[in-house]
């Protein structure tokens, strides 16, 4: 039956398969199945960007995409990328100008925030803020997030 | 929430797909990026039988410049437009509209076919489409057929596709007789326009597309024939009156008419190459 599906992935390295129901959202898939609860669940529609994750190396929204979709894709969560190391620098940023508050958008905002500092983004207020427009964060008021990933991009191209 | 339960098909070519597609006989959809048929089955807008995920399908990737028209296939994603030297080339407009559809997350995953199939009248690829001229090649059980732009669109989420699925986008290579110019208003920057407009000038003529405003992307001829007559703002803007303009609980009517009025003249001022 095509209501559940068969899939295999990695993810954060790991290889997974599982049977899946065909409505399964990724990030729902992750977060019950998998136990990675680091990818958020705000909005699900698109717009809050709290489930950002990656796919092959591409930020995606988690809540937009399914399992079934995710079948031989190799999957990066905000465990993932912490375990790895890659997202240590933002989040010693993010801690050191207080860029987080309730926590809630955090890892969605650091897979956003990575996306930018590794395609090259410039340390361009405007551009950062942008560039995170698609992640609602409603504690800070986005200054201090701005700041954060100003000081990453600052620190590691100098 | 949650979408409705439904049949996850993957074929892995367009023969196959047609094939689902006439089985579930308009109960099925066609599942391409999903940037924006996801949340409406998540909101339970929409609620298909079943979803035909067309992302195998290699006759739907790749883009080509052939005799002075760019062939886009119906599956590139967003993401690909952006990086594309033949878009960024030969049809610059592309190029001014794509860093305001929508994020970076979206726009990987989110395809140019999905956008026009589903038509919806905030969306921006629809009219890019319409100021550009572009054809839409699609393909049902029996031939292929090509749909002018201008064609394709026949009101909210409705549009010309019969039983059929959008192969690729057809649109002529930008010529050095050509401006361009893009310009949208939104609460949030990557949101859908409140008002928005794509506006497309061969020497004197021009082809400006509103989006955001209607129930789909519109061209407003007696608009585009004052400003072919260099007609004073204040007279081509009394021509927006043709639009039968939306009232939602974001703007009402006269807003919008008034922010589509703003798009236009900030637009027009900075047309280019």
């Amino acid at each position: 039956m095509s209501r559940s599906i068969d899939i295999k992935l990695r993810v954060n390295g790991e290889n997974v398969s599982a049977t899946v129901p065909a409505r399964l959202n990724l990030v729902d898939f992750l977060r019950e199945e998998l136990c990675l609860t680091g990818s958020h669940v705000g909005c699900e529609h698109g717009v809050c960007g709290a489930c950002t994750l990656t796919v092959d190396g591409d930020t995606v929204r988690g809540c937009l995409m399914l399992a079934a979709q995710a079948n031989g894709k190799e999957i990066t969560t905000i465990e993932g990328l912490a375990d790895s190391g890659q997202s240590t620098a933002l989040q010693a940023a993010f801690t050191k100008r207080n860029a987080l508050q309730c926590g809630f958008c955090t890892p969605g905002m650091l897979a956003s925030a990575l996306g930018y500092v590794n395609a090259g983004g410039a340390a361009d207020r405007d551009a950062i803020r942008q560039h995170i427009s698609g992640n609602y964060c409603r504690c800070t008021g986005y200054q201090s997030i701005v700041d954060a990933i100003c000081d990453v991009i600052e620190e590691t191209r100098t | 929430m949650k979408a409705p339960d439904f049949d996850y098909l993957r074929p892995s070519s367009l023969d196959a797909a047609l094939a689902m597609l006439a089985e579930h006989d308009g109960e099925a959809m066609p599942l391409a990026g999903g940037q924006s048929l996801m949340p409406m089955m998540n909101f339970r807008v929409a609620a298909p039988e079943a979803l035909i995920d067309l992302a195998d399908l290699t006759e739907l990737r790749g883009i080509t410049v052939d005799a002075g028209t760019v062939r886009i296939g119906a599956m590139t994603r967003y993401a690909e437009l952006m990086s594309d030297a033949t878009v960024q080339a030969h049809i610059p407009l592309i190029g001014m509209a794509l860093p305001h559809i929508a994020h970076d997350a979206v726009r990987n995953r989110g395809t140019i076919g999905g956008s026009l199939a589903l038509a919806d009248p905030a969306a921006e690829m629809p009219a890019l489409m319409l100021a550009l001229d572009a054809s839409i090649e699609v393909t049902g059980p029996d031939a292929t057929r090509m749909i002018k732009a201008d064609d394709f669109f026949l009101g909210m989420f409705e549009t010309a596709l019969d039983g059929e699925l959008i192969t690729a986008i057809h649109v002529p290579v930008a010529t050095p007789a050509q401006r361009f110019g893009f310009h949208e208003l939104t609460q949030r920057h990557g949101d859908y326009a409140l008002a928005g407009v794509a506006i497309a000038q061969t020497d004197d003529s021009y082809r400006a597309a509103f989006f955001g405003v209607a129930d789909r992307a519109t061209r407003v001829p007696e608009l585009e024939a004052a400003l072919k007559r260099q007609d004073d703002m204040k007279v081509v803007l009394t021509y927006l009156d043709q639009i039968d303009f939306t009232d939602d609980l974001k703007a009402n009517h006269t807003t919008r008419q008034r922010l589509a009025g703003v798009a236009l003249t900030r637009t027009l001022k900075g047309m280019t190459a």
